[in-house]
């Protein structure tokens, strides 16, 4: 069995996860703090990839980073690179399709942070950025992490955005998910099986992973006390 | 000194508050919802007034005309908040060294370890709020407000979230600790007997509206308003109509009393305490023949509920205090509201 599959798709999920924690903490906090109208509108743009159908996604990046479209033609002028149809090109989709998942679950615990947290803070004198690294986020850290799990998870079983911007090569752009559709499709039922055998250990194992950090939060209340 | 004199519009809610604070623990007290904690927020600068100006020792921390603004990290006002706003992460050290800067330093432990000490929490130092009491999360609180050495305390509701038991002695810790820091107060409550012992003046925030700063016995030998009234439960208010010769008319109670001076004109409304009020016979002044509706025992008096004869319908009864045991068991009794005792009030 060719284990690049799996390799790959770890690689995708670890990278645009990566990408998605900070976009997603930054957008969140933005939006959290944002007047009502910039909210609501900022909301829609940022939640949009969640209900999108994945195919939609990447019909659109394929229109923005295409070889003949503006963006793609700009990089590969300049830069000699294609952006489509390589194993990385898997990372602009995973990020788009992830990234409301991240972006939700966190504005979600900023939103329901103590404000007033901060104000003690500013009143004792404290920077801005003290209080965004040492109060709000530490006391945001459990819906800051279940999102980046979730995000992960689910860059790491994203087929649809995924097979349309980087296509299917054995060995240069599979991922678990591509080459178990291929696989069905050339009935190959034994390997796809084991594939989805693969597929479903690794989701069990990221699930177990958040459902024992939880337990570890809830235990750990008593004396930690997280907000 | 703390200058305040600033006005803030929330939909259609108005803040209008002016007033002086020398190096005292003022109390400002009110109702809930008339603005106190707006009014702390303003001074701290966590919020924004639309118009005025706060000036700390001479120091201007917000003054609209010039375009002062300063941020809360460098007003050097310590805010006491209602829930404490403890940092839930951190322990009670850490939470007090968050109040001083310079990180780590032998300074900021030396000074960390002298708070705790000042305020007992040498057993708590490395617990963190959810397992401390709530007077130790107050007494950690007060500490990181000291350690970030401000030029006037901010205390919103300070007793509010406690059980009564540790109310009193939290209130003399908090006394103790006011007299100690030497610089000026301002005490936000709703109930006065909190604020009485501990604050010499008072200001009555009504509606979003400050009442000149008075001394606590004025707020209660005069208290000049219905609110400040209410404030310093005062039960018995009625509106009333001049009538003439210093006497005036209490519609709700159908009476006519008499005063000791010549009913001020701006007094739309008459209070007496419930103390002041005895019982008594016909012949005397201001007797009003009452039916008595119910007795309450009090925690050292017995509480008289007496609707008077002429009594509107829809009138609140006249609530009279006796000693304990001493309510009669007639059916008919004579209220007295002496004259001197009558307190005139303006809306």
């Amino acid at each position: 069995m060719d284990w690049y599959p799996l390799y790959n798709s770890l690689r995708i999920a670890l990278i645009s996860t990566a990408v998605i924690f900070f976009a997603g903490i930054f957008a969140a906090y933005y939006v959290a703090k944002a007047p009502r109208l910039v909210k609501g509108l900022l909301d829609v743009v940022f939640t949009l990839p969640l209900v999108l159908p994945p195919t939609v996604v990447g019909y659109l990046l394929l229109r923005l980073l295409g070889p003949t479209r503006p963006l793609g033609t700009l990089i590969l002028d300049l830069f000699d690179v294609k952006l489509v149809m390589t194993w990385w090109s898997a990372v602009f989709a995973t990020v788009v399709v992830s990234f409301p998942l991240m972006y939700r679950t966190a504005r979600g615990a900023f939103e329901s942070f103590d404000p007033d947290l901060a104000h003690a803070a500013q009143t004792l004198g404290r920077s801005n950025t003290w209080i965004f690294w040492r109060v709000r986020m530490p006391c945001c850290r459990q819906g800051i992490l279940a999102g980046t799990v979730l995000a992960f998870a689910r860059a790491l079983g994203e087929y649809g955005a995924t097979s349309m911007i980087a296509g299917y090569t054995p060995g240069r752009t599979a991922t678990i998910s591509t080459t178990v559709y291929q696989l069905w499709r050339t009935n190959n039922d034994a390997l796809a099986f084991r594939w989805v055998m693969v597929n479903i250990a690794i989701s069990a194992v990221v699930l177990m992973a958040v459902n024992l950090l939880e337990r570890r939060n809830r235990t750990g209340r008593k004396e930690a006390a997280p907000c | 000194m703390l200058t305040v004199d600033i006005e803030k519009t929330y939909g259609n809610f108005h803040l209008r508050a002016a007033f002086q604070a020398e190096e005292e623990a003022l109390a400002l007290l009110g109702a809930s919802g008339c603005g106190k904690s707006l009014t702390l927020k303003c001074i701290a600068g966590i919020e924004r007034p639309d118009r005025g100006r706060i000036e700390l020792d001479g120091r201007v921390l917000f003054d609209s005309a010039a375009g002062v603004n300063l941020p809360p990290q460098r007003r050097r006002v310590g805010y006491l908040f209602q829930q404490y706003a403890l940092f839930p992460h951190m322990t009670a050290e850490q939470n007090i060294a968050a109040g001083m800067g310079r990180e780590g330093s032998r300074d900021q432990r030396r000074r960390t370890a002298e708070l705790m000490a000042r305020l007992r929490l040498e057993d708590c130092a490395g617990k963190r709020p959810r397992q401390l009491s709530g007077g130790q999360q107050q007494r950690v609180a007060l500490a990181r407000i000291l350690a970030a050495d401000p030029e006037v305390i901010l205390l919103d509701e300070p007793l509010s979230a406690l059980d009564s038991h540790l109310k009193w002695q939290l209130e003399l810790e908090l006394h103790r600790l006011l007299a100690s820091f030497g610089k000026t107060a301002l005490w936000v409550s709703h109930d006065l007997g909190e604020v009485f012992r501990s604050c010499r003046r008072v200001c009555v925030l009504d509606r979003g509206v400050s009442s000149s700063v008075m001394e606590m016995e004025t707020l209660l030998e005069a208290p000049g308003t219905v609110s400040a009234a209410r404030l310093s439960s005062c039960r018995n208010i009625a509106e009333v109509r001049p009538a003439g010769e210093g006497r005036i008319q209490v519609p709700a109670w159908g009476v006519t009393l008499g005063c000791t001076a010549p009913w001020r004109s701006e007094a739309t409304h008459v209070g007496v305490r419930s103390r002041h009020i005895r019982l008594g016979t016909a012949e005397e002044e201001n007797a009003v023949p009452c039916r008595m509706v119910q007795v309450l025992r009090d925690v050292d008096t017995d509480l008289l509920l007496l609707q008077p004869e002429g009594a509107r319908e829809d009138a609140p009864p006249l609530h009279v205090e006796v000693p304990r045991g001493a309510a009669p068991s007639a059916e008919r009794v004579t209220a007295v509201l002496p004259p001197e005792r009558l307190l005139p009030l303006a809306e």
